[in-house]
């Protein structure tokens, strides 16, 4: 035990903190350094091993009930009555949350090496978290797509797509209008089994694009702009799942 | 502990009010994550955590932009000290190890098997000192950078990278080496 790097610098790269010129100073250094490159695999390991046993613990229901009670948080005010949402919802989004939980932090190394995560991501990871407060989801709650779409009528200055996929396993839930980076949207909510799955539509001018997916805080996205619209698809389900509801929607 | 709310909340104007609904609380799980891995125990954890947020809450207007997670974490954190100085003081006065231990060799294998049984890892991480605890949990589960722990832990970026390596090099001691206790534990099944 002799290289001190291993109490150092070693650190520094494993976590990308360096500066490229001391990344490369250290790459270079474990050329020669077998105690370094041993002292790398097993830090490697311990992360990994840290990730993969999933040891966040989101906060429980009660402490989220408990302060927004003290807060005196409200359910948004709504140009539509917010309907109470039933106790079985409330246990629904917080077994959705365990589940996002359990899922969700492996995707973590991912979202380490890929730290990009524009501002536009964030805020959507923000409106989603945020709809799944309780009084959140929806301020039309229906599966009927010819209730949802009339109820964005004046509501906006634009007329989201709204078609249920019951069918296809992604049954509608319902709409909300929302504010997103300054922006007024049409949300559309999707149900996906268990989970939810928030679809964030605004006008765009730009040209049609292909899917782009990612993931933030264990959720996963995929956006992407169609015949003047830009979609953001937001859940804890799969890509595979947000894949499939691309494609139902771009039908 | 009861959350300890003096006097009323109703102290921001109802924008204020918004903004802090929209910035800060989408970090409770942060919030409670942190508590949860100073303190131990859930429900002291839970407690702690709301007190922190209503603290952030009175304070929020002292809150001029930035990192919103870090600073409510900062807030956090001072909160679980003074409960653990309250409750646990034994726990603060941890040795805080400044000495650089001769490091086993350790296989990654050896490591990787110590480190994917769940119960044994946050056995270990618990038995750490607190002021290595948090670094740890900082960084391998909230993702915090260096500047972002560096600002909730107050201390000095510099030192970060050297508090994180001491952290590691323990933790991986720790999970490689049994303890004491779990040979006593192991003894007693016997």
């Amino acid at each position: 035990m002799s290289c001190e790097l291993t109490q150092t610098v070693l650190h520094g790269y494993l976590d990308g903190e360096l500066d490229a010129a001391r990344a490369a100073d250290f790459e270079r250094h474990l050329i020669s350094c077998a105690e370094c490159v041993t002292a790398l695999e097993a830090q490697e390991s311990l992360h990994s091993s840290i990730q993969r046993t999933a040891l966040y613990e989101r906060a429980p229901a009660s402490l989220r009930q408990k302060v927004q009670k003290e807060l005196g948080t409200r359910p948004r005010s709504s140009v539509t009555p917010i309907r109470n949402p039933a106790p079985w919802r409330w246990l629904a989004i917080a077994a959705t949350l365990l589940l996002a939980l359990s899922l969700g932090w492996r995707l973590l190394p991912s979202l380490r090496s890929n730290r990009t995560g524009t501002m536009l991501a964030s805020a959507i990871v923000d409106a989603h978290l945020r709809s799944l407060q309780p009084g959140h989801l929806e301020d039309v709650q229906s599966t009927d797509q010819h209730t949802v779409k009339p109820w964005f009528d004046g509501k906006l200055t634009f007329a989201p797509p709204v078609h249920d996929f019951v069918n296809e396993g992604f049954p509608l839930q319902g709409g909300r209008l929302d504010v997103v980076s300054g922006r007024n949207v049409a949300v559309l909510v999707y149900a996906r089994r268990k989970h939810l799955i928030n679809v964030f539509v605004w006008p765009t001018a730009e040209a049609d694009s292909e899917p782009l997916s990612g993931s933030q805080l264990g959720y996963n996205w995929l956006e992407w702009r169609k015949s003047g619209m830009e979609l953001h698809a937001i859940s804890d389900v799969s890509p595979e799942d947000l894949t499939a509801l691309h494609r139902l929607l771009m039908e | 502990m009861s959350a300890g709310v003096e006097g009323k909340l109703d102290v921001l104007d109802p924008q204020d009010h918004a903004r802090f609904e929209q910035l800060v609380l989408p970090h409770l799980d942060a919030a409670f994550n942190l508590s949860r891995w100073l303190l131990h125990g859930r429900a002291d954890a839970e407690d702690v955590a709301q007190e922190s947020m209503m603290r952030a809450f009175r304070f929020f207007r002292g809150f001029h932009g930035g990192d919103a997670r870090a600073w409510l974490l900062q807030i956090v954190r001072n909160t679980c000290y003074t409960w653990l100085e309250k409750n646990r003081s034994v726990d603060l006065t941890t040795e805080f190890d400044e000495e650089l231990h001769p490091q086993p060799s350790v296989s990654p294998e050896a490591l990787a098997i110590a480190g994917d049984n769940r119960e044994r890892l946050t056995r270990a991480l618990e038995e750490l000192p607190v002021r290595f605890r948090e670094v740890l949990i900082l960084r391998e589960l909230e993702g915090c950078s260096y500047k972002e722990i560096a600002a909730i832990t107050s201390v000095p970026i510099g030192t970060v990278m050297s508090a994180l390596a001491r952290a590691r090099q323990r933790l991986q001691r720790v999970l490689t080496q049994p303890a004491p206790q779990q040979k006593q534990e192991a003894r007693r099944e016997l």
